[in-house]
């Protein structure tokens, strides 16, 4: 690999053109019309314009990024995440112009990009699944599924989908009676009154497991714990999930290595699970295919960069790592800084950054877009970058995550930094008492009502 | 009759039809009603409505559909 095009922006793109130059690749930057000053495009080695400033004519537009990527006379094209990350077409139509896709092979993204085969490859490689069944009219055989299945208990028309008429039942009396109406229900709207039976989880912690793959052999870096989500969106990510056991770690990251080495996984991907903490079962969501916004905590906390391995394996090498050298060290946070006004129910805010004050010391890494005089174009995604903090234990880190983002200003436009300033105080977040609709509650009480010192810059 | 330019209230991504299958919500030459929806502006992967301020004849849009657009750029011409 010599010449590298970077089917990205933001960031991501940022954090990409680091990796290459560090080892000797040179770099073409794709921009759209919105984004020719943007840092990745200051910091690449070449700049390439491939449409105007809406994503769907640009960072969207296979063909464009395709041609141009041939155009300019790169060997690979790496996707980032977003965007086209996870479109088979467009890694079939890289590879087919003859350049490396840096990421899995076609058919691997599009397998776990169907969620209902994934799940069943997941489930035939071992690693479990979020107990479900049904897809039955009778209503005998749909309450011995719920037996087998445990309550609480979802609800949900077979032939339904994006979580309309969705119940909730908490024993069999119940749901006797649910499943009398949910089947009239999905009746007179899909025309079929079949059910489907899945367990409910009420309190879950979001966790997943990074791993990497070299076709042939695949390793996990253990996992991360992102409960703390506004709208199905990460906000705040640590590396590993301190409050695990190790024997309930190493049954989960085993489990992601099983299913990673079933499917010959080839790049780095993430694997999601719902973890039931009250009665410590964890069950496998999705998989991502891809790099991952908040790979820097596991970099932090196994000294390994991901992406100069992702690009070490695109290149044909043979993965280096053998997974007893993998080890966890210390304790990660990131906290995502978003171009969003979290005192106006995270209202987008772009704009131009002004001033900007990075924090540093020990510790410390701020990956990030930004510059002084920097545009935060309307068209993308919100994210400018994301504060990571390390330490030896996760006490530590919190301490020295409140001491960064005191120092971190961005001065011009609105951003989460109140939101994260509060979140690195609270006594939940500090005793790990979260999961994943622990911050829809927090916002509820309105916690931006008495700031001061958090809302400064 | 007059003739009012109508700003465009934020940056982003403007579009005339809910979706890319689907007829646009206001033609040129179209009525309007104050409160009607005339488009949608995408900020940062978030859709707002655009909505008529008053009520009118739509002269001409200023704007393309799925062209970007800033907060106060000129977005569409109203005959009141």
């Amino acid at each position: 690999m010599r010449k590298l095009f970077i089917a990205n922006r933001g960031e991501i793109a940022v954090r990409i053109i680091r990796a290459a130059r560090e080892l000797g690749i040179r770099t073409v930057q794709a921009v759209s019309a919105a984004d020719r000053e943007m840092l990745a495009a200051r910091l690449a080695d070449e700049v390439f314009e491939v449409g105007p400033a809406p994503a769907a004519k640009s960072y969207l537009d296979r063909e464009a990024l395709v041609r141009a990527a041939v155009a300019s006379g790169a060997d690979a094209v790496h996707p980032g995440y977003g965007f086209l990350a996870e479109n088979a077409t467009f890694a079939e139509a890289v590879e087919r112009a003859g350049l490396v896709f840096v990421g899995p092979r076609p058919e691997t993204i599009r397998l776990m990009g169907d969620k209902a085969r994934a799940r069943e490859f997941a489930a035939a490689a071992g690693v479990p699944i979020v107990p479900g069944g049904g897809g039955s009219l009778e209503i005998n055989e749909l309450l011995g599924c719920a037996r087998a299945i445990g309550f609480p208990l979802m609800i949900k028309a077979a032939a339904g989908g994006g979580g309309r008429g969705i119940r909730i039942a908490s024993n069999a009396e119940v749901l006797q009676r649910l499943i009398a109406e949910a089947q009239s229900e999905a009746k007179a709207a899909f025309g079929d009154g079949a059910i489907y039976l899945e367990r409910f989880l009420p309190r879950a912690r979001h966790i997943e497991v990074q791993v990497l793959g070299d076709g042939e052999r695949a390793v996990h870096l253990f996992e991360r714990e992102c409960s703390l989500q506004r709208r199905r969106q990460k906000l705040w990510e640590e590396a590993p999930a301190a409050f695990l056991t190790s024997a309930q770690r190493d049954a989960l990251c085993d489990s992601a290595v099983r299913l990673a080495a079933a499917m010959g996984y080839r790049g780095a991907g993430t694997l999601e699970y719902l973890l039931d903490e009250e009665r410590g079962e964890y069950f496998f969501i999705e998989m991502n295919t891809r790099i991952q916004v908040e790979h820097p905590v596991t970099e932090m906390v196994t000294g390994l960069d991901l992406v100069r391995e992702m690009l070490g394996v695109a290149a044909g090498r043979p993965l280096g790592l053998r997974q007893g050298e993998i080890t966890l060290r210390g304790h990660a946070i990131e906290c995502r800084i978003n171009a969003e006004d979290p005192e106006r129910g995270f209202l987008p805010a772009p704009g131009v950054v002004h001033a900007v004050i990075v924090p540093g010391g020990p510790g410390v890494r701020f990956d990030s877009m930004l510059y002084p005089g920097c545009a935060v174009p309307p068209f993308y995604d919100s994210l400018l970058g994301k504060l990571v903090v390390w330490d030896e234990t996760r006490a530590q880190a919190l301490a020295r995550l409140r001491r960064a983002l005191a120092e971190l200003c961005i001065d011009g436009i609105r951003t989460t930094i109140p939101a994260h300033r509060i979140l690195a105080a609270h006594p939940d977040v500090a005793r790990q008492a979260v999961h994943t609709r622990w911050i829809e509650t927090w916002l509820a009480g309105n916690p931006f009502a008495n700031t001061g010192a958090e809302a400064e810059c | 009759m007059s003739t009012k330019t109508i700003a465009a209230p934020l940056p982003g991504t403007f579009y005339r039809r809910p979706a890319p299958e689907e007829p646009p919500f206001k033609n040129e030459g179209d009525p309007v009603a104050a409160g009607e929806q005339v488009g949608l502006i995408e900020v940062m992967k978030t859709f707002t409505a655009v909505l008529a301020e008053e009520a009118g004849h739509i002269r001409r849009f200023l704007v393309e559909n799925e062209a970007p657009v800033m907060a106060g750029e000129p977005l569409y011409e109203l005959e009141i």
